[in-house]
Protein backbone atom coordinates (compact mmCIF):
# COMPACT_ATOMS: atom_id res chain seq x y z
CA UNK A 1 0.00 0.00 0.00
CA UNK A 2 2.83 2.08 0.10
CA UNK A 3 3.13 3.61 -3.08
CA UNK A 4 -0.70 4.01 -3.29
CA UNK A 5 -1.52 7.55 -3.91
CA UNK A 6 -5.17 7.93 -3.44
CA UNK A 7 -7.35 10.16 -5.32
CA UNK A 8 -9.67 12.80 -3.90
CA UNK A 9 -12.33 14.95 -5.55
CA UNK A 10 -13.06 17.86 -3.61
CA UNK A 11 -16.38 19.65 -4.53
CA UNK A 12 -15.54 23.17 -2.65
CA UNK A 13 -18.12 26.28 -2.66
CA UNK A 14 -16.56 29.78 -4.17
CA UNK A 15 -17.10 31.53 -1.42
CA UNK A 16 -15.44 29.77 1.62
CA UNK A 17 -13.41 26.53 1.04
CA UNK A 18 -12.43 27.43 -2.22
CA UNK A 19 -11.20 31.07 -0.97
CA UNK A 20 -9.52 29.05 2.26
CA UNK A 21 -7.76 26.37 0.14
CA UNK A 22 -6.78 29.88 -1.89
CA UNK A 23 -5.40 31.03 1.10
CA UNK A 24 -3.44 27.85 1.96
CA UNK A 25 -1.80 28.29 -0.70
CA UNK A 26 -1.30 32.07 -0.78
CA UNK A 27 -0.03 31.51 3.09
CA UNK A 28 2.62 28.58 1.80
CA UNK A 29 0.84 25.74 3.83
CA UNK A 30 1.78 21.92 2.37
CA UNK A 31 -0.96 19.99 1.97
CA UNK A 32 -1.00 16.33 -0.02
CA UNK A 33 -1.50 17.05 -3.92
CA UNK A 34 -3.79 13.95 -3.83
CA UNK A 35 -7.27 16.42 -4.02
CA UNK A 36 -8.51 17.30 -7.31
CA UNK A 37 -10.86 21.00 -6.43
CA UNK A 38 -13.98 21.36 -8.12
CA UNK A 39 -15.07 24.94 -7.48
CA UNK A 40 -18.95 25.35 -7.70
CA UNK A 41 -20.60 28.35 -6.44
CA UNK A 42 -22.30 26.58 -3.27
CA UNK A 43 -22.40 23.63 -2.11
CA UNK A 44 -26.09 23.69 -2.31
CA UNK A 45 -25.32 23.09 -6.32
CA UNK A 46 -23.85 19.57 -5.65
CA UNK A 47 -26.08 17.24 -7.09
CA UNK A 48 -25.69 13.61 -5.19
CA UNK A 49 -25.28 12.40 -9.00
CA UNK A 50 -21.70 14.24 -8.75
CA UNK A 51 -20.54 12.60 -5.65
CA UNK A 52 -21.98 9.28 -6.87
CA UNK A 53 -20.70 9.37 -10.50
CA UNK A 54 -16.96 10.60 -8.91
CA UNK A 55 -16.64 7.55 -6.69
CA UNK A 56 -17.80 5.36 -9.49
CA UNK A 57 -15.11 6.54 -11.75
CA UNK A 58 -12.29 5.44 -9.30
CA UNK A 59 -12.30 8.39 -6.65
CA UNK A 60 -11.14 6.88 -3.47
CA UNK A 61 -12.74 9.76 -1.22
CA UNK A 62 -15.15 12.56 -1.98
CA UNK A 63 -15.25 15.87 -0.20
CA UNK A 64 -17.43 18.27 -0.46
CA UNK A 65 -17.07 21.22 1.76
CA UNK A 66 -18.70 25.00 2.10
CA UNK A 67 -19.61 28.00 4.44
CA UNK A 68 -20.77 26.89 7.77
CA UNK A 69 -24.30 26.55 8.47
CA UNK A 70 -25.80 29.71 8.92
CA UNK A 71 -23.21 31.62 6.74
CA UNK A 72 -23.78 30.17 3.62
CA UNK A 73 -23.48 33.32 0.77
CA UNK A 74 -26.60 31.91 -0.93
CA UNK A 75 -28.76 31.99 2.94
CA UNK A 76 -29.72 28.00 2.77
CA UNK A 77 -27.65 26.42 0.04
CA UNK A 78 -25.76 24.25 2.59
CA UNK A 79 -28.58 23.49 5.02
CA UNK A 80 -29.64 21.62 1.33
CA UNK A 81 -26.39 20.41 1.20
CA UNK A 82 -26.54 18.85 4.65
CA UNK A 83 -29.77 17.41 3.88
CA UNK A 84 -28.20 15.37 0.46
CA UNK A 85 -25.10 14.68 2.20
CA UNK A 86 -27.20 12.73 4.74
CA UNK A 87 -29.26 10.95 2.43
CA UNK A 88 -25.52 9.56 0.38
CA UNK A 89 -24.88 8.71 3.78
CA UNK A 90 -27.20 6.30 4.14
CA UNK A 91 -26.95 4.96 0.60
CA UNK A 92 -23.35 4.78 -0.71
CA UNK A 93 -21.98 2.88 2.71
CA UNK A 94 -24.10 0.09 2.06
CA UNK A 95 -22.92 -0.62 -1.56
CA UNK A 96 -18.72 -0.42 -0.15
CA UNK A 97 -18.47 2.86 -0.45
CA UNK A 98 -16.45 3.16 3.68
CA UNK A 99 -18.53 6.06 5.34
CA UNK A 100 -15.05 7.52 5.70
CA UNK A 101 -15.22 8.06 1.73
CA UNK A 102 -17.51 10.42 1.92
CA UNK A 103 -16.81 13.70 3.71
CA UNK A 104 -19.06 17.00 4.61
CA UNK A 105 -17.43 19.88 6.04
CA UNK A 106 -17.61 23.46 7.00
CA UNK A 107 -14.25 25.48 5.99
CA UNK A 108 -14.77 29.04 5.92
CA UNK A 109 -12.75 31.83 4.05
CA UNK A 110 -10.16 32.26 7.07
CA UNK A 111 -10.41 28.68 7.27
CA UNK A 112 -7.03 28.00 5.88
CA UNK A 113 -4.72 25.79 8.08
CA UNK A 114 -8.23 24.06 8.59
CA UNK A 115 -8.38 23.15 4.65
CA UNK A 116 -5.18 22.00 4.42
CA UNK A 117 -5.37 20.01 7.82
CA UNK A 118 -8.34 17.89 6.39
CA UNK A 119 -7.04 17.58 3.17
CA UNK A 120 -4.01 16.00 4.88
CA UNK A 121 -6.21 13.66 7.54
CA UNK A 122 -8.22 12.23 4.61
CA UNK A 123 -4.99 11.61 2.61
CA UNK A 124 -3.62 9.36 5.39
CA UNK A 125 -6.93 7.81 5.81
CA UNK A 126 -7.28 6.82 2.21
CA UNK A 127 -3.43 5.60 2.30
CA UNK A 128 -5.06 3.49 5.43
CA UNK A 129 -8.15 2.10 4.02
CA UNK A 130 -6.48 1.57 0.23
CA UNK A 131 -8.33 1.61 -3.14
CA UNK A 132 -11.71 2.01 -3.76
CA UNK A 133 -13.30 -0.97 -4.91
CA UNK A 134 -14.21 1.27 -7.81
CA UNK A 135 -10.78 1.20 -8.77
CA UNK A 136 -9.87 -2.45 -8.37
CA UNK A 137 -13.23 -4.07 -9.93
CA UNK A 138 -15.65 -4.04 -13.10
CA UNK A 139 -17.86 -1.26 -12.87
CA UNK A 140 -21.00 -1.45 -15.04
CA UNK B 1 -62.59 5.55 15.80
CA UNK B 2 -64.35 6.36 12.62
CA UNK B 3 -67.75 5.52 11.86
CA UNK B 4 -68.27 1.69 10.44
CA UNK B 5 -71.06 0.21 8.90
CA UNK B 6 -71.56 -3.70 7.89
CA UNK B 7 -72.21 -4.58 4.23
CA UNK B 8 -74.61 -7.38 3.67
CA UNK B 9 -73.39 -10.22 0.96
CA UNK B 10 -76.27 -11.82 -0.23
CA UNK B 11 -75.67 -15.36 -1.29
CA UNK B 12 -71.77 -14.92 -0.34
CA UNK B 13 -71.28 -12.94 -3.79
CA UNK B 14 -68.79 -10.46 -2.93
CA UNK B 15 -68.12 -9.51 -6.74
CA UNK B 16 -71.73 -8.86 -7.16
CA UNK B 17 -72.46 -7.05 -3.64
CA UNK B 18 -69.07 -4.67 -4.19
CA UNK B 19 -70.56 -3.50 -8.05
CA UNK B 20 -73.24 -2.67 -6.46
CA UNK B 21 -71.99 -0.46 -3.66
CA UNK B 22 -69.41 0.61 -6.16
CA UNK B 23 -72.70 1.65 -8.56
CA UNK B 24 -74.25 3.48 -5.15
CA UNK B 25 -71.45 5.72 -4.96
CA UNK B 26 -71.48 6.41 -8.90
CA UNK B 27 -74.76 7.33 -8.39
CA UNK B 28 -74.71 10.12 -5.89
CA UNK B 29 -74.54 13.66 -7.15
CA UNK B 30 -71.26 15.05 -7.09
CA UNK B 31 -69.63 12.00 -7.79
CA UNK B 32 -69.01 12.42 -12.09
CA UNK B 33 -66.87 9.21 -12.64
CA UNK B 34 -64.76 6.28 -11.06
CA UNK B 35 -61.58 4.54 -11.73
CA UNK B 36 -62.05 0.85 -10.69
CA UNK B 37 -59.89 -1.99 -12.10
CA UNK B 38 -62.00 -4.22 -14.45
CA UNK B 39 -62.25 -6.78 -16.90
CA UNK B 40 -62.23 -5.46 -20.38
CA UNK B 41 -64.57 -6.45 -23.66
CA UNK B 42 -62.23 -7.37 -25.97
CA UNK B 43 -59.97 -10.02 -23.95
CA UNK B 44 -60.00 -11.72 -21.09
CA UNK B 45 -57.25 -9.18 -18.74
CA UNK B 46 -57.73 -6.66 -16.06
CA UNK B 47 -57.21 -2.92 -16.49
CA UNK B 48 -57.84 0.03 -14.81
CA UNK B 49 -61.42 1.82 -16.72
CA UNK B 50 -62.81 5.45 -15.85
CA UNK B 51 -66.67 5.16 -16.03
CA UNK B 52 -69.58 7.32 -15.60
CA UNK B 53 -72.09 5.44 -16.04
CA UNK B 54 -72.98 3.01 -13.38
CA UNK B 55 -73.42 0.64 -16.14
CA UNK B 56 -69.99 0.79 -16.78
CA UNK B 57 -69.47 -1.18 -13.38
CA UNK B 58 -70.75 -4.67 -14.81
CA UNK B 59 -67.40 -5.75 -15.19
CA UNK B 60 -65.41 -3.94 -12.35
CA UNK B 61 -63.63 -6.44 -10.30
CA UNK B 62 -61.28 -5.00 -7.75
CA UNK B 63 -60.10 -7.71 -5.88
CA UNK B 64 -58.77 -9.74 -9.11
CA UNK B 65 -55.23 -10.18 -8.54
CA UNK B 66 -54.01 -7.93 -11.20
CA UNK B 67 -51.63 -4.71 -10.77
CA UNK B 68 -50.72 -3.76 -14.52
CA UNK B 69 -49.54 -0.46 -12.84
CA UNK B 70 -49.73 2.02 -10.37
CA UNK B 71 -53.15 3.51 -10.94
CA UNK B 72 -51.62 6.66 -8.59
CA UNK B 73 -50.35 8.05 -11.92
CA UNK B 74 -53.96 7.43 -12.94
CA UNK B 75 -55.54 9.56 -10.32
CA UNK B 76 -52.41 12.00 -10.93
CA UNK B 77 -53.51 12.57 -14.83
CA UNK B 78 -57.22 12.93 -13.21
CA UNK B 79 -56.85 15.19 -10.89
CA UNK B 80 -53.78 17.22 -11.63
CA UNK B 81 -56.26 20.25 -12.69
CA UNK B 82 -60.27 20.49 -11.55
CA UNK B 83 -62.24 17.51 -13.78
CA UNK B 84 -65.69 19.60 -13.38
CA UNK B 85 -66.84 16.93 -10.66
CA UNK B 86 -65.43 14.77 -8.44
CA UNK B 87 -63.61 11.68 -9.13
CA UNK B 88 -63.77 8.56 -7.31
CA UNK B 89 -61.01 5.86 -7.81
CA UNK B 90 -60.86 2.17 -6.44
CA UNK B 91 -57.13 2.07 -5.51
CA UNK B 92 -54.83 -0.42 -3.37
CA UNK B 93 -53.05 1.01 -0.13
CA UNK B 94 -49.66 1.41 -2.00
CA UNK B 95 -51.22 3.48 -4.71
CA UNK B 96 -53.26 5.76 -2.09
CA UNK B 97 -49.94 6.05 -0.28
CA UNK B 98 -48.64 6.83 -4.42
CA UNK B 99 -51.25 8.89 -4.52
CA UNK B 100 -49.97 10.89 -1.54
CA UNK B 101 -46.82 11.50 -2.78
CA UNK B 102 -47.68 13.12 -5.71
CA UNK B 103 -50.11 15.11 -4.35
CA UNK B 104 -47.45 16.39 -1.73
CA UNK B 105 -45.30 16.96 -5.50
CA UNK B 106 -48.06 18.88 -6.61
CA UNK B 107 -48.80 16.65 -9.30
CA UNK B 108 -52.60 15.56 -8.01
CA UNK B 109 -55.21 17.06 -5.80
CA UNK B 110 -56.36 14.85 -2.97
CA UNK B 111 -59.60 17.11 -3.13
CA UNK B 112 -60.80 16.59 -6.38
CA UNK B 113 -60.49 12.41 -5.72
CA UNK B 114 -62.51 10.01 -3.35
CA UNK B 115 -60.13 7.37 -2.81
CA UNK B 116 -62.58 4.03 -2.06
CA UNK B 117 -59.56 1.27 -0.50
CA UNK B 118 -60.13 -2.54 0.16
CA UNK B 119 -57.89 -4.19 2.44
CA UNK B 120 -55.42 -5.73 0.00
CA UNK B 121 -54.69 -9.50 -0.60
CA UNK B 122 -52.22 -8.41 -3.00
CA UNK B 123 -51.76 -9.07 -6.80
CA UNK B 124 -50.16 -11.46 -9.16
CA UNK B 125 -46.73 -10.11 -11.61
CA UNK B 126 -48.03 -9.32 -14.93
CA UNK B 127 -46.91 -13.00 -16.46
CA UNK B 128 -48.45 -14.70 -13.95
CA UNK B 129 -52.08 -13.07 -14.33
CA UNK B 130 -51.70 -13.80 -17.96
CA UNK B 131 -51.25 -16.97 -17.52
CA UNK B 132 -53.71 -17.23 -14.62
CA UNK B 133 -56.50 -15.39 -16.76
CA UNK B 134 -55.51 -17.71 -19.45
CA UNK B 135 -56.45 -20.56 -17.05
CA UNK B 136 -59.62 -19.74 -15.70
CA UNK B 137 -61.30 -16.77 -17.23
CA UNK B 138 -63.13 -14.42 -14.87
CA UNK B 139 -63.40 -17.26 -12.66
CA UNK B 140 -59.90 -16.19 -11.39
CA UNK B 141 -60.80 -13.73 -8.24
CA UNK B 142 -62.83 -16.49 -6.75
CA UNK B 143 -60.07 -18.76 -7.01
CA UNK B 144 -57.33 -16.16 -5.86
CA UNK B 145 -60.19 -14.84 -2.98
CA UNK B 146 -60.45 -18.80 -1.18
CA UNK B 147 -56.70 -19.14 -1.72
CA UNK B 148 -55.88 -15.96 -0.56
CA UNK B 149 -57.99 -16.09 2.66
CA UNK B 150 -57.67 -19.33 3.12
CA UNK B 151 -54.12 -21.32 3.52
CA UNK B 152 -53.16 -20.92 0.05
CA UNK B 153 -51.86 -17.24 0.64
CA UNK B 154 -53.23 -16.39 -2.32
CA UNK B 155 -51.26 -19.00 -4.95
CA UNK B 156 -53.28 -20.17 -8.09
CA UNK B 157 -51.85 -23.25 -9.98
CA UNK B 158 -48.98 -22.31 -8.20
CA UNK B 159 -49.19 -19.05 -9.38
CA UNK B 160 -47.99 -17.18 -6.17
CA UNK B 161 -48.77 -13.20 -5.67
CA UNK B 162 -45.55 -10.67 -6.75
CA UNK B 163 -42.52 -10.28 -4.01
CA UNK B 164 -43.53 -6.87 -2.85
CA UNK B 165 -46.83 -8.23 -2.40
CA UNK B 166 -45.66 -11.14 -0.14
CA UNK B 167 -44.00 -8.95 1.56
CA UNK B 168 -46.13 -6.27 1.73
CA UNK B 169 -47.02 -5.31 5.78
CA UNK B 170 -48.91 -2.32 5.06
CA UNK B 171 -51.99 -4.24 3.64
CA UNK B 172 -54.89 -1.75 4.82
CA UNK B 173 -55.88 1.26 2.90
CA UNK B 174 -55.61 3.78 5.82
CA UNK B 175 -55.53 7.00 3.46
CA UNK B 176 -58.58 5.98 1.33
CA UNK B 177 -62.16 8.06 2.59
CA UNK B 178 -64.09 4.46 2.34
CA UNK B 179 -62.32 1.60 3.63
CA UNK B 180 -63.35 -1.97 3.09
CA UNK B 181 -62.51 -4.37 5.49
CA UNK B 182 -62.00 -7.97 4.55
CA UNK B 183 -59.52 -9.60 6.89
CA UNK B 184 -61.07 -10.83 10.58
CA UNK B 185 -64.94 -9.75 8.67
CA UNK B 186 -65.33 -11.56 5.74
CA UNK B 187 -67.24 -13.90 5.55
CA UNK B 188 -68.99 -14.18 8.64
CA UNK B 189 -69.11 -10.68 9.02
CA UNK B 190 -69.89 -9.41 5.70
CA UNK B 191 -68.09 -6.46 4.56
CA UNK B 192 -66.60 -3.77 7.03
CA UNK B 193 -67.10 -0.63 5.76
CA UNK B 194 -65.39 2.88 7.23
CA UNK B 195 -65.22 6.29 6.72
CA UNK B 196 -61.66 7.27 7.66
CA UNK B 197 -62.39 11.28 6.49
CA UNK B 198 -64.75 13.29 7.17
CA UNK B 199 -65.87 12.99 3.68
CA UNK B 200 -65.70 9.49 3.69
CA UNK B 201 -67.98 8.59 6.70
CA UNK B 202 -70.40 11.60 4.64
CA UNK B 203 -71.02 9.59 1.59
CA UNK B 204 -71.13 6.34 3.77
CA UNK B 205 -73.81 8.29 5.73
CA UNK B 206 -75.83 8.29 2.33
CA UNK B 207 -75.83 4.65 1.38
CA UNK B 208 -78.39 3.04 3.40
CA UNK B 209 -76.36 0.44 5.13
CA UNK B 210 -76.49 -0.92 9.02
CA UNK B 211 -74.18 0.67 11.22
CA UNK B 212 -72.06 -1.53 12.91
CA UNK B 213 -68.28 -1.76 14.84
CA UNK B 214 -65.61 -3.64 13.35
CA UNK B 215 -65.94 -7.69 14.39
CA UNK B 216 -64.22 -8.61 17.40
CA UNK B 217 -61.35 -10.82 15.31
CA UNK B 218 -60.75 -7.95 13.21
CA UNK B 219 -58.16 -6.32 15.44
CA UNK B 220 -56.21 -9.83 16.09
CA UNK B 221 -56.63 -11.12 12.57
CA UNK B 222 -54.86 -8.03 11.32
CA UNK B 223 -52.33 -7.96 13.69
CA UNK B 224 -51.04 -11.67 13.07
CA UNK B 225 -51.41 -10.68 9.22
CA UNK B 226 -49.08 -7.67 9.77
CA UNK B 227 -46.24 -9.59 11.97
CA UNK B 228 -46.09 -12.32 9.40
CA UNK B 229 -45.30 -10.11 6.67
CA UNK B 230 -43.26 -8.16 8.74
CA UNK B 231 -41.53 -11.17 9.18
CA UNK B 232 -41.20 -11.97 5.72
CA UNK B 233 -40.58 -7.88 4.38
CA UNK B 234 -37.03 -8.38 7.09
CA UNK B 235 -36.06 -11.32 5.69
CA UNK B 236 -36.01 -9.62 2.85
CA UNK B 237 -33.91 -6.87 3.82
CA UNK B 238 -31.53 -9.17 4.76
CA UNK B 239 -31.15 -11.47 1.84
CA UNK B 240 -30.96 -8.03 -0.22
CA UNK B 241 -28.51 -6.37 2.34
CA UNK B 242 -26.28 -9.13 2.45
CA UNK B 243 -26.28 -9.61 -1.79
CA UNK B 244 -25.54 -6.07 -2.44
CA UNK B 245 -22.90 -4.99 0.87
CA UNK B 246 -20.33 -4.85 -1.86
CA UNK B 247 -19.76 -2.59 -5.37
CA UNK B 248 -19.03 -6.33 -6.58
CA UNK B 249 -22.37 -7.98 -5.40
CA UNK B 250 -23.90 -4.67 -6.55
CA UNK B 251 -22.58 -5.20 -9.77
CA UNK B 252 -23.68 -8.48 -10.09
CA UNK B 253 -27.16 -7.95 -8.76
CA UNK B 254 -27.80 -5.67 -11.56
CA UNK B 255 -25.91 -7.38 -14.00
CA UNK B 256 -29.03 -8.28 -16.40
CA UNK B 257 -30.03 -4.50 -16.23
CA UNK B 258 -29.76 -2.89 -19.97
CA UNK B 259 -31.08 0.38 -18.82
CA UNK B 260 -34.25 0.14 -20.35
CA UNK B 261 -35.80 2.51 -17.90
CA UNK B 262 -38.95 0.92 -17.90
CA UNK B 263 -38.42 0.67 -13.97
CA UNK B 264 -38.55 4.45 -13.66
CA UNK B 265 -41.55 4.39 -15.99
CA UNK B 266 -43.56 2.11 -14.04
CA UNK B 267 -42.78 4.10 -10.63
CA UNK B 268 -45.37 6.01 -9.55
CA UNK B 269 -43.22 8.52 -7.14
CA UNK B 270 -40.17 8.77 -10.04
CA UNK B 271 -41.52 12.20 -10.43
CA UNK B 272 -39.14 14.00 -12.84
CA UNK B 273 -41.32 14.98 -16.19
CA UNK B 274 -37.93 14.49 -17.76
CA UNK B 275 -35.84 12.29 -16.32
CA UNK B 276 -31.63 12.81 -16.30
CA UNK B 277 -30.89 10.00 -17.67
CA UNK B 278 -32.54 10.92 -20.84
CA UNK B 279 -31.29 14.09 -21.77
CA UNK B 280 -27.94 14.77 -23.17
CA UNK B 281 -26.08 14.55 -19.97
CA UNK B 282 -25.43 10.63 -20.77
CA UNK B 283 -25.64 11.10 -24.50
CA UNK B 284 -21.80 10.27 -24.25
CA UNK B 285 -20.12 11.14 -27.42
CA UNK B 286 -18.14 8.21 -29.24
CA UNK B 287 -14.79 9.42 -28.69
CA UNK B 288 -15.79 9.21 -24.38
CA UNK B 289 -16.52 5.72 -25.01
CA UNK B 290 -13.58 4.82 -26.59
CA UNK B 291 -11.44 6.50 -23.70
CA UNK B 292 -13.62 4.79 -21.08
CA UNK B 293 -12.86 1.32 -22.64
CA UNK B 294 -9.03 2.36 -22.97
CA UNK B 295 -8.73 3.37 -19.64
CA UNK B 296 -11.11 0.20 -18.28
CA UNK B 297 -9.98 -2.56 -20.55
CA UNK B 298 -13.79 -3.91 -20.86
CA UNK B 299 -16.74 -1.20 -20.76
CA UNK B 300 -20.33 -3.14 -20.61
CA UNK B 301 -22.72 -1.44 -22.70
CA UNK B 302 -24.64 0.57 -22.25
CA UNK B 303 -22.68 2.69 -19.57
CA UNK B 304 -24.23 3.97 -16.20
CA UNK B 305 -25.78 1.15 -15.20
CA UNK B 306 -24.96 0.84 -11.59
CA UNK B 307 -25.13 5.14 -11.72
CA UNK B 308 -28.59 4.84 -12.75
CA UNK B 309 -29.74 2.74 -10.03
CA UNK B 310 -27.76 4.91 -7.24
CA UNK B 311 -29.63 7.96 -8.92
CA UNK B 312 -32.48 6.96 -8.35
CA UNK B 313 -32.19 5.46 -5.05
CA UNK B 314 -30.97 8.79 -4.00
CA UNK B 315 -33.54 10.93 -6.40
CA UNK B 316 -36.71 8.97 -4.96
CA UNK B 317 -36.09 6.39 -2.35
CA UNK B 318 -37.55 8.65 0.50
CA UNK B 319 -40.85 8.58 -1.49
CA UNK B 320 -40.78 5.09 -2.41
CA UNK B 321 -44.28 3.38 -1.28
CA UNK B 322 -43.08 -0.13 -1.75
CA UNK B 323 -45.47 -1.37 -4.87
CA UNK B 324 -43.03 -3.13 -7.09
CA UNK B 325 -44.06 -2.17 -10.12
CA UNK B 326 -40.34 -2.12 -10.89
CA UNK B 327 -39.71 -5.62 -10.45
CA UNK B 328 -43.13 -6.25 -12.47
CA UNK B 329 -41.92 -3.75 -15.11
CA UNK B 330 -38.57 -5.36 -15.99
CA UNK B 331 -37.74 -7.22 -18.90
CA UNK B 332 -34.91 -8.91 -17.16
CA UNK B 333 -36.60 -10.15 -14.10
CA UNK B 334 -34.01 -7.86 -11.65
CA UNK B 335 -35.59 -7.94 -8.38
CA UNK B 336 -35.54 -4.33 -8.25
CA UNK B 337 -38.50 -4.24 -5.63
CA UNK B 338 -36.29 -5.82 -3.43
CA UNK B 339 -33.51 -3.07 -3.69
CA UNK B 340 -35.55 -0.15 -3.79
CA UNK B 341 -37.69 -1.53 -0.74
CA UNK B 342 -33.95 -2.49 1.06
CA UNK B 343 -32.74 1.33 0.65
CA UNK B 344 -36.00 2.92 1.12
CA UNK B 345 -36.37 1.49 4.61
CA UNK B 346 -33.19 3.03 5.53
CA UNK B 347 -33.48 6.81 3.78
CA UNK B 348 -36.95 6.69 5.17
CA UNK B 349 -35.63 6.04 8.82
CA UNK B 350 -32.98 8.46 8.19
CA UNK B 351 -35.44 11.17 8.37
CA UNK B 352 -38.44 10.00 10.46
CA UNK B 353 -40.17 9.64 7.27
CA UNK B 354 -42.86 7.46 5.39
CA UNK B 355 -43.91 7.50 2.23
CA UNK B 356 -47.61 7.58 1.82
CA UNK B 357 -48.00 7.99 5.51
CA UNK B 358 -49.54 11.54 5.58
CA UNK B 359 -50.13 14.78 3.55
CA UNK B 360 -49.41 16.87 6.37
CA UNK B 361 -45.30 15.49 6.27
CA UNK B 362 -43.27 17.42 3.54
CA UNK B 363 -40.65 15.46 1.53
CA UNK B 364 -37.13 15.17 3.79
CA UNK B 365 -35.17 16.95 0.61
CA UNK B 366 -37.47 19.74 0.29
CA UNK B 367 -37.11 20.82 3.70
CA UNK B 368 -34.22 21.59 6.11
CA UNK B 369 -33.83 23.25 9.82
CA UNK B 370 -31.27 25.55 11.06
CA UNK B 371 -29.54 22.86 13.20
CA UNK B 372 -29.87 19.18 12.37
CA UNK B 373 -27.87 16.03 11.21
CA UNK B 374 -24.05 17.05 13.63
CA UNK B 375 -23.24 13.33 12.50
CA UNK B 376 -22.83 14.13 8.63
CA UNK B 377 -20.03 16.45 9.04
CA UNK B 378 -18.32 14.07 12.07
CA UNK B 379 -14.87 12.87 10.92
Amino acid sequence: MTDFEPTIIAFVCNWCTYTAADLAGTSRLAYPHNVRLVRLMCTGMVDPKYVIKALLSGADAVLVSGCRPGDCHYINGNFKARRRFKLLKEILPRFGFEAARLRLAWIGASDGHEFAATIKEMTEKMRELGPSEARRKMVI
Amino acid sequence: MPQSYKIEVPGADLGATLKNFLGAILGLEEVAAMLVPAWLPMKDTVMPVLVTDPAGLETADPLAPAFPLNAARLASRLTRKPAGGLVAAVLRPCEIRAFVELVKLKQGSADDLVIIGLDCLGAFPNTGFTQAAQAHGRGLTDKFLASALGSGEGAVDGIEPAAACRVCERPLPLGADVALGLFGVWPEGGVLAEGRTERGAEILGRLGLARAGAPAARTSAVEALVRAKTKLRDEMFARTTEATSSLEKLTAYLAGCVNCYNCRNACPVCYCRECVFTTDVFDHEPRQYLQWARRQGTVKMPTDTVFYHLTRLAHMSTACVGCGQCSNACPNGLPVMELFRTLAARTQAAFDYEAGRSLEEAPPLSVFREDEFPEVTAP
